[in-house]
């Protein structure tokens, strides 16, 4: 009996859990770094295995479903589908990239920061795989904690502002989910064993009139667009990307602003389709308003974690604008995209963490002249930034074009709008690479050291990511199409 | 099929490897192996767009399919390379005039380190293989890798010297510029993708041809070709995208020539040859572009005769020749405008890689003023430019007369008034081109001592690029002679008939006599003629003068101030507007707001918060065992 509870799914989950739990009693620091290190990779060795073991049943995907609360309808149930496959993979590459990039920091009390990590890896895993509504809601608060604390204990000199804004933003968007899950919980049929479920079967197939899936809709996409974020619910995240430690920031950005869109997906669109059709435009162009905006602000911004924050909602701006678009062509493109989304912004910070560290700034103004000394570094950077405005064959590329071109078939003036961004995208970006890179060595740039091998390593993986998914992307597709598929047949 | 169609891969491939081999090793590399590899590679390249070539000649054209880029539901795009007429063309010009750029580099670069010297080949590489990556393609997409990845390859090499924050500034232009083009580029894909759901050249171009399936109306084709046509404006450097070229020239010499002769420029010229179904089958577009490349062909001819700096005025004269190939475009002369792609990539490569050696024996000065009596120091480079200039002016019998007069007299079919004016440019053309050469060549020397006592004529590997050039652009144009002057002596047009074949059908050829032929022909060139004599004899005699220009000279020295009025309309609108957005909207407007929630909140949990002490980590642990009994409570009990 107990071989059914050690799954793919359950892996993901307990994994994290049980390692991150035990992180709290360990001593020493090169203790903790190492166990949280093991854990990430044995967690990662598991996500690769749900590639292979279910590459021929794609289609029934990995489901295991036991009961728990069974008087009130909920079940510890998990599922892997494409999708699933895709953020969980993402999830489980992004920690050890996170734990080798930040090896050499020092935290207080290591044993609780490793912990909290694995913590909200654990969260996050669930929260890719929950196929109950209640499962879900517990996983995505269970991943949301942690970062609370890991920011207001470990982050920077106005922490406590920043986290707080995280908090009430976070905070009420949850409040609002669980307002609306409820709801619709109440409204679901009954099953044998109690009035309602709150399986994911019974949400997507619950029967809600118009007026109150125009209500409902709102509940959750707003819990959904604090998180990715959306303009104009987007301000907690500069300050919370600037305060929090770097490993904190990499997986706020890299891992979980794809729990808002992977939300949109595995729950919103199809629970209300109507209200997704009503609402669209709505979405659509306060999506696509908060790209140019974010576009422009980034601009301006002299640090460089800000300037990471803005570009990110520029990126994620336009995906959740694809998705609303329930056209095909988009939808493919948002499943690639936010893999690569996230690969990115990790090796961004990656890069942005090394020059901190190196030579304790990170404002734009104090920093040029760095390819001078470290070439490598600048080429590493120099390839993430291309990635970062989609440069064709980079992996960003195909999802970006895909989505646009879903967004030209939904209105054509929208796209050309949102397509200053890819102009915009340029010149920010070339910007910050001229005067953080290029020019003459200042007293304080000149001092910098070239990065060390294990930093070129992750790097160097990155980049070797960036390039696969750019010259041979089929495989992302061939992952999510029947999660695409699916998932349109409710808007056909 | 034939093997050697099947092995086309490597053409773009090898100029790749060579960019991994010295990209990567770049620390470890002499000069020499550094600069063996790069040409190296795109030698082999050469050789086997030859034999290519050659294939095709004899009648074999071949689209190869390698493998699935993109296969959804929604989309399908191969990555697939065509090979047939027009793209093994632009193979030969890429390669071979690369080839010699390269070889010519080894030498002009060689007082760069080791590993800057290495640096420069993997990106002159890396620019080879994004252009022939562009010409291969077959379809949308697989060019659009090539399209943007020639303009990431002159932003790595007009900013090659780093260190210099102009030269940057001159690179992130050109890198921004393009990318308003490929907007407009990938505008059209998108509408393209939408209606026909295919990026593929031959299936597009088939369902159009077809009157009876064609999914396009003239409104959607002539939107498409004039986004194209954007796209187009930035690559090759037309109005209003043009700004770009000239300040490109803040790279080595060897890459302007690569540049504004083998890659990037053409590539918009290329793109819709290629597409030239599409264009033909919107008259409007047609027009647009006759006009655009019209204006940009005069207005850059205008600008060129006042510039001093020798590169700027070979510069202002690409955007204007590239005009007179969009002119051809325009009025439907698809061949005459590949043919002065042709020729024009001869005989600029020529020039500028002339003006490097001037350059390089001037010890790095560009001004013409400070030049002048360069003839008796460096005779090679002095004769071969002369030829080129030559070309470029349109005396027969070099190249550039056969290619400007087959566009001009399609000019005059269309529309006489073209005609005229595109004339009036040839002389401007002339005029400055032998002022440039007068100014450098003739007269006396008007450098330093310490410049004149450096003069000297430069290396082989200099000399001999020049050398094949100059012939080339003498007998280049030899391929495209017109009918009156010897039947069937138009080999080129023969050559790309089944490209241009379905446009033909569509768009009415009209013949002239002979006469108005020789008439047209007599005008322009005599004209040319007597605007090369006067600038000959005027500025051989130049002497240096510290007068300021006046009136239309100064409207003309200072580029008819369009960089200004760009930087006033656009640039800094859009800097105003993102500090609005970021001082006002951002941090007053939405997050003033939200703060004002949070003040409100944060003083009532400051109260709560008193409540609280300990270890948080504490409190998280107990949470989670605390559910995580619960789990274990449910599933055993």
């Amino acid at each position: 009996m107990f071989g059914n509870y050690i799954t793919i799914p359950h892996l993901l989950i307990f994994i994290p859990l049980i390692a991150g739990l035990l992180n709290f009693f360990i001593k020493s620091e090169a203790g903790a770094k190492l166990w949280s290190l093991l854990a990430a990779f044995a967690t990662l060795g598991i996500s690769i295995l749900s590639l292979v073991y279910s590459k021929n049943n794609d289609l029934s995907g990995l489901t295991f479903n036991y009961e728990w609360l069974k008087f009130i309808g909920a079940s510890f149930s998990v599922s892997l589908d494409g999708v699933g496959r895709l953020l969980t993979l993402l999830t489980a590459v992004s920690f050890p990239l996170i734990f080798i990039a930040t090896y050499k920091n020092s935290y207080k009390n290591p044993a609780s920061f490793y912990g909290l990590m694995l913590l909200a890896q654990a969260g996050l895993m669930g929260v890719f795989l929950a196929s109950d509504a209640l499962l879900f809601y517990f996983f995505w608060e269970l991943a949301l904690i942690p970062v609370y604390f890991l920011c207001s204990i470990w982050g920077g000199e106005k922490r406590i502002q920043a986290t707080f804004k995280f908090f009430i933003y976070t905070f009420a968007g949850s409040l609002l989910m669980l307002i609306g899950i409820i709801y619709t919980y109440l409204q679901t049929a009954a099953t044998p064993f109690s009035d309602h479920s709150f399986a994911i079967t019974a949400f997507h197939s619950v029967l809600v009139s118009p007026a109150q899936q125009n209500w409902l809709f709102w509940l959750f996409f707003i819990a959904f667009a604090i998180k990715m974020p959306v303009f104009p619910f987007h301000t907690w995240q500069p300050d919370t990307y600037e305060q929090s430690p770097t490993a904190v920031t990499m997986l706020l950005s890299g891992v979980m602003v794809k729990m808002g869109l992977f939300g949109l997906i595995r729950w919103l669109l199809p629970m209300f389709p109507q209200a997704v059709m009503k609402f669209d435009t709505i979405v659509i162009i306060l999506s696509i308003t908060g790209v140019i905006y974010a576009s422009l602000i980034a601009i301006k911004q002299d640090d460089l974690k800000r300037f990471a924050a803005y570009s990110s909602i520029a990126h994620i701006g336009l995906m959740c604008a694809a998705i609303f678009t329930t056209k095909t062509i988009a939808l493919e493109g948002v499943m690639i995209q936010m893999f690569s989304h996230g690969i990115n912004i990790i090796g961004l910070w990656i890069v942005i963490e090394l020059i901190e560290r190196n030579l304790g700034v990170r404002k734009i103004s104090q920093l040029g002249g760095i390819a001078h000394k470290a070439p490598v570094l600048t080429i590493m950077l120099v390839v993430i930034a291309l990635a970062n405005i989609a440069l064709p064959l980079t992996n960003a590329f195909v999802g970006e074009f895909m989505m646009f071109s879903g967004l030209f078939q939904y209105n054509i003036w929208i796209t050309v709008f949102a397509g200053l961004s890819i102009i915009l995208a340029a010149v920010y970006t070339l910007n910050m690479i001229q005067k953080v890179f290029y020019g003459e060595a200042n007293t304080l740039t000149a001092t910098i050291k070239e990065i060390s091998l294990n930093e070129k390593l992750v790097l160097g993986l990155i980049v070797v990511m960036i390039f696969f998914a750019g010259v041979y992307p089929q495989p992302f597709f061939d992952l999510t199409k029947n999660t695409v598929s699916t998932l349109l047949t409710r808007f056909k | 099929m034939n093997n050697v169609l099947q092995i086309v891969w490597l053409i773009p491939v090898l100029p790749l490897i060579g960019f991994l081999i010295n990209g990567l090793g770049r620390k470890n590399l002499s000069k020499t192996f550094s600069g063996f590899i790069g040409s190296g590679v795109i030698l082999v390249s050469f050789i086997l767009s030859c034999w290519v070539f050659i294939q095709v000649k004899n009648g074999n054209t071949h689209v190869a399919h390698y493998y699935d880029f993109i296969n959804t539901l929604s989309l399908k795009i191969g990555m697939d390379f065509q090979i047939d007429q027009l793209s093994s063309l632009f193979l030969l010009i890429i390669t071979g005039v690369g080839f010699l750029i390269h070889v010519y580099s080894t030498s002009y670069m060689h007082d760069e380190e080791p590993k800057d010297f290495a640096k420069y080949f993997a990106y002159l590489n890396l620019f080879i293989f994004s252009m022939l990556l562009l010409v291969m393609g077959g379809n949308f997409i697989i060019m659009f890798i090539g399209w943007e990845g020639v303009g990431l390859c002159s932003y790595l090499l007009i900013g090659f010297w780093f260190k210099n924050n102009n030269y940057n500034d001159a690179a992130k232009k050109a890198f921004i510029m393009n990318r308003i083009g490929d907007l407009g580029f990938l505008l059209a894909v998108f509408w393209l993708i939408a209606k026909t759901n295919t990026t593929d050249f031959h299936q597009i171009f088939s369902l159009v041809a077809d009157t009876q399936k064609n999914p396009l109306s003239t409104f959607d084709i002539t939107g498409i070709t004039l986004l194209l046509f954007v796209g187009a404006t930035g690559k090759s450097a037309q109005i209003p995208l043009y700004t770009w070229l000239p300040d490109a020239m803040a790279g080595p010499t060897p890459v302007s020539a690569l540049i504004h002769a083998a890659t990037m420029v053409t590539a918009g010229i290329y793109m819709i040859a290629r597409s030239n179904i599409l264009f033909s089958m919107a008259p409007f577009t047609q027009s647009v572009i006759a006009v655009i490349g019209l204006a940009t062909a005069i207005l850059a001819a205008t600008i060129a005769l006042k510039q001093n700096d020798i590169k700027k005025v070979l510069a202002y004269s690409t955007v204007s020749q590239l005009g007179y190939m969009f002119l051809g475009l325009g009025v439907g002369a698809y061949t005459g405008a590949v043919f002065h792609v042709m020729t024009h990539a001869f005989f600029k490569a020529l020039l500028f890689l002339g003006a490097g050696s001037v350059i390089h024996a001037m010890g790095g000065e560009q001004d013409m003023r400070n030049m002048g009596g360069l003839k008796k120091y460096m005779s090679i480079t002095h004769i071969t430019f002369l030829l080129g200039c030559l070309a470029i002016a349109g005396m027969p019998p070099f190249s550039g007369f056969f290619s400007k007069d087959e566009i001009l007299g399609e000019a005059f079919k269309q529309n006489p008034l073209y005609w005229g004016i595109a004339v009036i440019g040839a002389l401007m053309t002339a005029f400055y081109m032998f002022r440039l050469y007068a100014m450098t060549f003739l007269g006396k020397f008007r450098g330093t001592h310490e410049q004149e006592h450096h003069l000297h004529e430069s290396p082989a590997a200099i000399t001999f690029p020049l050398i094949v050039l100059a012939i080339l652009a003498v007998v280049g144009g030899w391929v495209g002679i017109p009918e009156i002057f010897m039947h069937g002596g138009h080999r080129l047009e023969a050559f790309l008939e089944p490209v241009f074949a379905p446009s033909n059908d569509i768009v009415a050829k009209h013949h002239l006599e002979h006469s108005t032929e020789y008439m047209l022909m007599g005008i322009s060139v005599g004209g040319a003629l007597i605007a090369l004599i006067y600038a000959w004899s005027k500025f051989s005699k130049y002497e240096k003068t510290t007068a300021e220009e006046t009136g239309i000279g100064k409207i003309l020295s200072n580029k008819w101030y369009v960089d200004e009025l760009y930087d006033a309309v656009i640039v800094k609108p859009r800097q105003s507007v993102a500090a609005f957005l970021n001082n006002v909207v951002e941090k007053k407007g939405i997050d003033g707001f939200v703060n004002g929630i949070g003040k409100g909140v944060n003083y009532s949990s400051r109260q709560i918060r008193l409540l609280q002490s300990g270890q948080v980590g504490n409190y998280v642990l107990l949470m989670v065992i605390g559910i995580l009994v619960l789990f274990i409570i449910q599933f055993f009990l």
